[in-house]
């Protein structure tokens, strides 16, 4: 099950660059939420605190607290730990080249020390069937590789190999702006699908995609969070003037 | 910055004020046409209507063009529904003007007789209500939109007061039904004139603040 985040005085910096600035929300468990605003503004810098990516960087740096349950992730927790629980889709599939689909899904579980025939099999299955995916590969699963899939195939892969692990949050960082619309209708339904199991944050620069899928959207703008409603109130009557005039497109 | 679109939803706006002033237009034509029983000005009204309904496509087609190719959010979208329920409201107030020309029509048929009914007066307030609610389309102000609201509650009590002084007239000199009749259904077209004035100021309100207040005035 997904569980809620709460991220209370959130700054990030890179070297002095100050990305992110007194950041307080909260993330519901088990909810779509989307993260908006113009390049630059900081939404990926969030997600990649909320596991713990950003600090791999050796010039960036963050204070403040994201709680995930009752777990602090920058206390409680090992980034090991933390990227176990947190799964991230990115941009584009970044399937392992030379692994069949099967050992792109079970990388994860195998890095983890799952070495079991039984339980892989089986989590293969059941991620690959998570990510809508199963009936298109499984006669396929050790004889392909998981580059030779479509891009919108490659991309509910990678989703697959994300739930392998058997995360609580889903990152996606604009998971479907390098797919055709039918695949990005079935990351969409999948989402959808997800987040009674997961807690789902979902980066994107569509807004009708943020739109279709998140109970919650937050507007980021330079490095600030404007305003965090629910997707319905910020799609049809956002309170403040910046969040108006970024998504009727009067800048950006 | 989305150029393109905006000067689409300027050009939307444009279209509908032509629209609204053919209906005004209509309205204040068929309003002379009763003060002065002049035949030839029904015959401007109902020569307008054809306008009127293409213009009314017209707009929905824009609307619907603009929805579809655009997606609009926020105070976008919700002008373009308000321009989508505005439009359906003049169209109406067309179809209402086009109704009295009908009957001030009808009236030249029998002798002009002395009613005990101010129509003029009733459709300067209808009118004065379509005008108050374009005004406030025209400048986004939704405190002008608010005061037409109020406006409603007179237009609704002098037809009230209409229906029962004609109703009275009916029963007290029956030969005078024809023209009793045909003025109470001119009332109750202006009435309805003012419904429509309402109805838009509320989609201004909707637009400019995003506050649906049709139905439960309490949330204005």
């Amino acid at each position: 099950m997904g569980v809620g985040i709460l991220v209370e005085n959130l700054n990030a910096w890179y070297g002095t660059n100050h990305t992110l600035q007194d950041i307080n929300l909260h993330i519901p468990a088990n909810h779509a939420t989307a993260l908006i605003g113009p390049s630059g503004c900081g939404k990926s810098t969030f997600v990649r605190c909320l596991n713990r990516m950003h600090e791999t960087n050796p010039i960036a740096r963050v204070t403040g607290v994201i709680k995930m349950g009752d777990i602090d992730i920058y206390k409680d927790a090992s980034p090991v730990e933390i990227r176990r629980r947190v799964g991230m889709v990115f941009q584009r599939p970044n399937p392992f080249p030379t692994m069949s689909i099967y050992d792109n899904v079970a990388s994860g579980l195998k890095l983890n020390g799952f070495t079991g025939r039984r339980i892989l099999d089986e989590t293969v299955e059941r991620s690959l069937k998570q990510a809508a995916l199963w009936e298109e590969v499984k006669d396929d699963l050790k004889k392909k590789s998981g580059a030779s899939l479509s891009g919108g195939q490659q991309q509910r892969m990678c989703i697959a190999r994300a739930l392998a692990v058997d995360p609580e949050v889903l990152l996606m960082d604009e998971p479907a702006s390098a797919l055709d619309p039918v695949s990005t209708s079935k990351i969409e339904d999948l989402i959808f699908q997800l987040k009674s199991q997961y807690t789902i944050v979902i980066v994107t620069h569509n807004m009708q995609q943020a739109a279709r899928v998140a109970e919650n959207t937050g507007f980021f703008l330079n490095g600030k969070m404007v305003e965090f409603d629910s997707t319905h109130k910020i799609f049809t009557n956002p309170r403040d003037k910046r969040t108006e005039d970024y998504i009727t497109g009067r800048f950006g | 910055m989305r150029v393109k679109f905006h000067q689409s939803l300027d050009d939307l706006k444009e279209k509908l004020l032509v629209m609204a002033g053919m209906a005004e237009q209509a309205i204040q034509r068929s309003i002379e046409a009763y003060r002065t029983r002049d035949l030839s000005i029904c015959e401007l009204v109902l020569r307008s209507e054809p306008a009127i309904n293409r213009l009314e496509r017209e707009i929905d087609q824009m609307a619907l063009d603009l929805l579809a190719m655009e997606q609009p959010m926020a105070i976008d979208l919700r002008f373009i529904l308000s321009v989508i329920r505005i439009n359906a409201d003049l169209e109406r107030v067309g179809d209402q003007a086009v109704n009295i020309a009908v009957r001030v029509r009808e009236m030249g048929a029998f002798a002009n007789v002395e009613l005990p009914v101010d129509i003029p007066k009733l459709a300067s307030l209808a009118a004065a209500m379509v005008r108050k609610a374009l005004q406030a389309f025209i400048e986004a102000d939704a405190d002008l939109a608010k005061s037409v609201l109020k406006l409603d509650d007179q237009v609704d009590e002098m037809n009230d007061a209409a229906f029962y002084a004609l109703s009275n007239l009916i029963k007290e000199q029956p030969e005078q039904t024809p023209q009793a009749l045909n003025a109470l259904i001119i009332a109750r077209n202006l009435e309805r004139v003012g419904d429509h004035a309402t109805n838009i100021a509320e989609d201004v309100i909707f637009w400019v603040r995003g506050a649906d207040v049709r139905h439960n005035a309490a949330n204005i």
